[in-house]
């Protein structure tokens, strides 16, 4: 008997309210309710979320790793994008 | 039958239906070929597991012997256990699991919610914990019994074979004996012709989707409840309680 391998998925939770979700890791399953089930008895029994998405790994488009250069080089040469030339004002705590 | 044997009857009752489906079903770890069935499957199991500990624990209480929840379910023999005989069934293939699974929780879940409302608080308690996880078992075993009903011809042939074979042992369920009436009467519990009902509307909702179809009732077996058992409970008592008999009081 030949082992068909299940669709992949990628697995975001959100630990808590006001957070934005984190990828998690991935879980294989045959369709998006078995993929959040699994998602859920995968990555949340310790109580690491109040939220999950569960996203097939062949719908989301990455980037192509042989075009880093030209996708992320020219930010680096552009210091005056960080925020690095401002005073921070007396008594602000946290920017 | 007084107010407090009534109690201490049921109790023990849930803490052993708790344990033995708990059982049965860790007795399957290790051999799922996915993965996050696997880690499903040992989820749910250890859920109910936590249940009978607090059952358990409850009746020992209750009991007022000294009895801790370990004594009650090691040191116990066969014929004191008053779980459903639908429970202690033999797992047999994945399909057989998830066509018991989700009949008795679909039981299970109505009776916990009904005593979340019962007059005892510590029990209420503990079905209103008990209640959160059986609602997502039984989510997870309807999805399951819908993707196989409604999967391959096999699947669903044999997925439908499981819910007949079942079928037999979901009477005893809705089948008040002296204990369930007396704790009804003493502390407002479930009313098991209400349970039925609503239980049957229930399961045919989930075996529609699922496209199968639900057995007509024929004859029932019963005996769980006055701990009169199938041969397979032997079985399982003797694997799961071999430890504490063989070395009395070991503990880690």
């Amino acid at each position: 008997m030949t082992h068909k391998e299940w669709p992949l998925y990628e697995v975001f939770i959100r630990s808590k309210a006001g957070l934005s979700h984190r990828h998690a890791g991935s879980i294989h399953a045959t369709d998006d309710q078995m993929a959040l089930d699994a998602a859920r008895d995968t990555y949340t029994r310790r109580c690491e979320g109040v939220s999950l998405w569960v996203v097939r790994s062949s719908e989301i488009v990455a980037s192509d790793p042989a075009e880093t250069a030209a996708f992320f080089e020219p930010a680096e040469d552009k210091i005056y994008r960080h925020p690095t030339f401002y005073e921070i004002p007396d008594g602000v705590e946290n920017l | 039958m007084t107010k407090d044997e009534a109690l201490l009857a049921y109790v023990l009752r849930l803490g052993d239906n708790a344990l033995i489906l708990g059982q049965r079903m860790i007795a399957v770890v290790t051999t799922y070929p996915e993965l996050e069935e696997e880690l499903a499957n040992a989820n749910l199991a250890l859920d109910y597991i936590g249940q009978a500990r607090l059952f358990y624990t409850y009746a020992g209480k209750l009991e007022g012997k000294d009895r801790g929840e370990d004594a009650l379910a090691f040191l116990r023999d066969g014929g004191e256990f008053r779980n459903l005989l639908l429970l202690e069934q033999p797992n047999g293939h994945f399909g057989d699991m998830m066509a018991r699974q989700v009949l008795f929780e679909s039981f299970y879940l109505l009776q916990l919610e009904a005593l979340e409302q019962c007059n005892d608080s510590h029990l209420a308690e503990i079905a209103a914990r008990a209640t959160k996880e059986i609602r997502y078992h039984l989510r997870h075993g309807a999805l399951w019994l819908t993707r196989l009903g409604d999967g391959t011809d096999t699947s669903h042939a044999r997925v439908q074979q499981s819910i007949t074979d079942c079928w037999q042992y979901t009477g005893e369920m809705f089948v008040a004996d002296n204990v369930d009436q007396a704790f009804a009467e003493f502390f407002a519990g479930p009313d098991l012709e209400a349970i039925r009902q609503q239980w049957q509307v229930n399961v045919a909702a989930i075996l529609d989707k699922a496209t199968l179809t639900m057995p007509s009732d024929e004859w029932m077996a019963s005996g769980g409840k006055r701990g009169r058992h199938s041969e397979h409970l032997g079985y399982l008592i003797a694997e799961m309680q071999f430890l504490q008999r063989a070395y009395p009081g070991a503990n880690w």
